[in-house]
């Protein structure tokens, strides 16, 4: 697992927004034992504006940021962005997302691969957050990307793995490339599935800044992450459909 | 001169972009700044020049997904 050169210590990253206070968010990036959060930039109203301290608090928690294009609807819109979150962050990492339709929040795979395409030109390192289709995969590839980050459901929905096939192939053609599942999962069940699919990390936000405890919701989907990616390692039993007795038949006594 | 800053219409007597964020209360502060939609990057904002008109965006980190 290399993101870009750099192999975090936890396959679970966190988004920072929606928490019901800082310190929250602070616990439940400790609690989590998370390495990679993701942020964001704003209109600031000043000096005293809460971006300062916000990037003052993330600056404390130890861990690396990835900041996102959240909210860019146009490939100049995300590009600029990206452009500003370098600098401000002090980091070629961008989590890049072009958003092509307001209901569902899904990205315009075809601005996504043209932003791509100018920011991996750039010296950006992009992760991209796709739908989970075979050809996109490819085209962001040959623009550079050397993550990929399909989605589970659409942004803040928790429905979970929607495609689980689709996510199955992705990880069968792309077998060295780090695949992330971002978006959509609302339990730690989905993210152990994202996991035991052989995907390389998770990222959420809205399942654990929304949970009535975050800090107790993060530390479950740390131990579902790990619980995932051990039984990807330890190698599934294949399903089958007709009943097996595990207990041995040989030597079964008659007794009626 | 008048320009656009966030949106709002703000008056301002510094001629550059560098003493034009100290102006506006942004001296010291850790932000990202873009004129008419296009990035300006912190080195060049001394010899960045304003003109009427102009929409200043400053960003700064925020919570995010």
């Amino acid at each position: 697992m290399d993101f870009y050169g750099f192999t975090p210590r936890s396959r679970l990253f966190l988004g920072t927004a929606q928490y019901p206070s800082p310190a929250v968010l602070q616990k439940s990036v400790e609690a989590a034992g998370v390495d990679v959060v993701t942020v964001s930039l704003r209109r600031e109203a000043g000096r005293l504006g809460g971006g300062q301290d916000f990037w003052a608090l993330i600056r404390s928690l130890g861990v690396r940021v990835l900041p996102n294009t959240a909210g860019c609807h146009s490939v100049k819109e995300a590009v600029t962005t990206a452009q500003m979150a370098r600098e401000v962050f002090g980091t070629p990492w961008i989590k890049l997302e072009v958003i092509g339709e307001a209901d569902t929040l899904q990205p315009d795979v075809f601005g996504l691969v043209e932003a791509a395409r100018i920011l991996c030109a750039e010296g950006f390192e992009v992760f991209p957050y796709m739908t989970e289709d075979l050809v996109v995969a490819e085209r962001l590839v040959e623009a550079g990307c050397r993550v990929l980050m399909p989605w589970g459901a659409p942004i803040g929905t928790g429905k979970g793995l929607n495609n689980p096939y689709g996510l199955r192939a992705l990880r069968a053609h792309f077998p060295d490339i780090p695949l992330v599942v971002d978006a959509g999962i609302g339990l730690p069940s989905h993210a152990a599935a994202a996991m035991e699919l052989g995907y390389d990390a998770v990222l959420l936000n809205t399942a654990v800044a929304k949970a009535g405890d975050p800090a107790a919701m993060a530390a479950a989907f740390a131990r579902a992450v790990e619980a995932g990616r051990l039984a990807f390692e330890a190698g599934p039993m294949e399903p089958r459909d007709m009943a097996a007795p595990s207990t041995p038949v040989l030597g079964r006594a008659l007794l009626g | 001169m008048r320009i656009f800053v966030n949106g709002d219409t703000r008056e301002v007597a510094a001629p550059v972009l560098a003493e034009a964020l100290a102006e506006l209360g942004y001296a010291g502060a850790v932000v990202a700044t873009a004129v008419n939609e296009a990035f300006v990057p912190a080195a060049v904002r001394a010899q960045t020049v304003l003109v009427d008109g102009d929409r200043l965006e400053i960003l700064a980190p925020m919570q995010g997904g």
